[in-house]
């Protein structure tokens, strides 16, 4: 193949939109059914599970600007796309955080705001707490997001 | 629908119980109804709580709030199937009803409870005809067993005791067949109170071996012999067998009188559901739902009927069984 670091890195980029994407669907997925439960029986309850429902959503959004930064770093979108084939894994490398925690963080994190949703439904007074620990679980998608932007901007500097 | 669209974590039905349960009484509520001073009194809090049709009629307040968990569950859970062990009583004392019935030769469409797994008029004329075959397989057999029984003794606590017990290895059977826990678990506290509370009834009349052998069915955590052979030998041999199971909190009680060891029954398996209270997922907590809101019209016949009957509170109080929230 005359152009494999390419493929690589294009792959990476292509899990980390794809993965992470498909651990928010879920999770908004997942939390949204539990929203609808609870709008079915209290209505004016709406603005505060919606909020509940969208926090599953920033994995996504995480993936979709690995992916992004990758696609510019590698010159798909511009530039000189003829990168190495240790290059390309390395790019693959350093998009696979974003794509396994986006993955898992936005399940987790989809199943925590349904039990959170279900506490606002049964005590509303309490929805800053109840958001509080489906937020938890966004700290593991930051990490994973931190690691592989770090990664991209550093393979930039790697002799190779 | 495809299986994958099936919402098998019941996500929706469990978060729309979650605001259901903010609508069962509490402690508060029910302290309230009991410490009220005539029946008209309840009647009107309950009214208030949104309880009944408009009504005043007790019975029928109790009956449209029976009907409005089964049109919420129908509701969440289309396939009735999952929820047909809740129904098994229903489906037993219909066939009672229908026997009866069809011995003493009179009408009364009334008597039927129509939330059941098997249509009550089905029954009703399977018996009345003696055309059993008509009725499911399981259901069958027991019935022309009880009527010819029923017609041969004219005893109507014989022919009871046996659909009873049919009725109890018939839950017991789709707790097992169920694969779920929780569905389990019910199963068997249900078999289980019910089979002590037969086995002191039993005692106290002075029953003998055949009958208990027709009334009493074996439970996994409660095998059937031990039980009988306490029963045999009166209300302290059922004690101080009880003292070597997983129920020897039954016994304090049972010595005390029946209707505290029919209030330690239900609260045992209130107790038992009340963890569901903090699940999200699964069938779990509908089924702790409907328990719990069985268990409150109960606890509210009971206060009705108190204050009917003039009792005082704290006779109320001592019947009313623990609430779920």
């Amino acid at each position: 193949m005359a152009n494999s670091g390419l493929f690589w890195a294009l792959l990476g980029a292509a899990l980390s939109a794809g993965l992470a994407g498909a651990g928010s669907a879920i999770g908004v997925g997942v939390a949204g059914r539990a929203a609808s439960g609870v709008v079915t029986q209290e209505p004016n309850m709406f603005s505060k599970v919606l909020i509940l429902q969208l926090l599953p959503g920033t994995q996504g959004i995480y993936g979709l600007l690995i992916a992004f930064i990758t696609l510019t770093q590698i010159g798909i979108m511009g530039g000189d796309p003829n990168i190495s084939l240790v290059k390309g894994l390395l790019y693959f490398a350093a998009c696979l955080p974003m794509a396994i925690g986006g993955l898992i963080s936005g399940i987790a994190q989809g199943k925590c705001s349904v039990s959170a949703i279900g506490l606002v439904a049964k005590r509303p007074e309490q929805f800053g707490k109840a958001m509080i620990f489906p937020a938890m679980v966004e700290t593991y998608a930051i990490l994973a997001l931190l690691i592989s932007i770090l990664s991209i901007f550093g393979i930039v500097n790697v002799p190779i | 629908m495809t299986g994958a669209y099936i919402d098998k974590d019941y996500v929706y039905a469990v978060a729309r119980i979650r605001s259901a349960e903010l609508k069962l009484f509490d402690k508060a509520v029910m302290d309230q109804l009991i410490q009220a001073h005539s029946a008209d009194e309840c009647i009107d809090l309950l009214l208030e709580k949104d309880w009944g049709n408009g009504s005043r009629n007790a019975d029928e307040i109790l009956s449209t709030e029976r009907e409005k968990i089964w049109e919420l569950i129908d509701e969440l859970i289309p396939d009735r199937q999952i929820f047909s062990i809740f129904r098994l009583p229903n489906d037993y004392s219909n066939l009672k009803a229908a026997i009866k019935e069809s011995v003493m030769d009179y009408d009364y469409p009334g008597i039927y409870i129509q939330e059941a797994n098997i249509d009550p008029m089905l029954i009703r004329q399977a018996v009345k005809e003696r055309n059993y075959q008509e009725l499911p397989d399981e259901m069958a057999n027991l019935a022309a067993y009880a009527h010819s029984l029923f017609l041969k003794t004219r005893d109507g606590q014989l022919c009871d005791i046996v659909v009873d017990k049919a009725c109890i290895e018939a839950i017991l059977k789709a707790g097992a067949e169920s694969g779920n826990e929780f569905i389990e678990m019910y199963a068997e506290l249900v078999a289980v109170s019910s089979n002590i509370k037969t086995a002191v009834r039993a005692a106290n009349t002075g029953k003998d071996r055949s009958f208990l052998d027709k009334a009493i069915c074996d439970c996994p955590t409660l095998p059937a012999e031990g039980l009988i052979k306490g029963a045999l030998s009166g209300i302290d041999g059922i004690c101080s067998y009880l003292m070597s199971t997983d129920y020897s909190e039954a016994v304090g009680e049972l010595k005390k009188s029946p209707a505290a060891f029919e209030r330690w029954c239900d609260n045992l398996i209130i107790g038992k559901i009340r963890s569901e209270l903090y699940n999200s997922f699964g069938i779990g907590p509908l089924a702790a739902y409907v328990l719990a809101r069985e268990n409150e019209i109960k606890s509210v016949r009971i206060i009705l009927s108190g204050k009917q009957n003039g009792f005082s509170e704290d006779v109320i109080r001592e019947r009313v069984r623990e609430t779920y929230v």
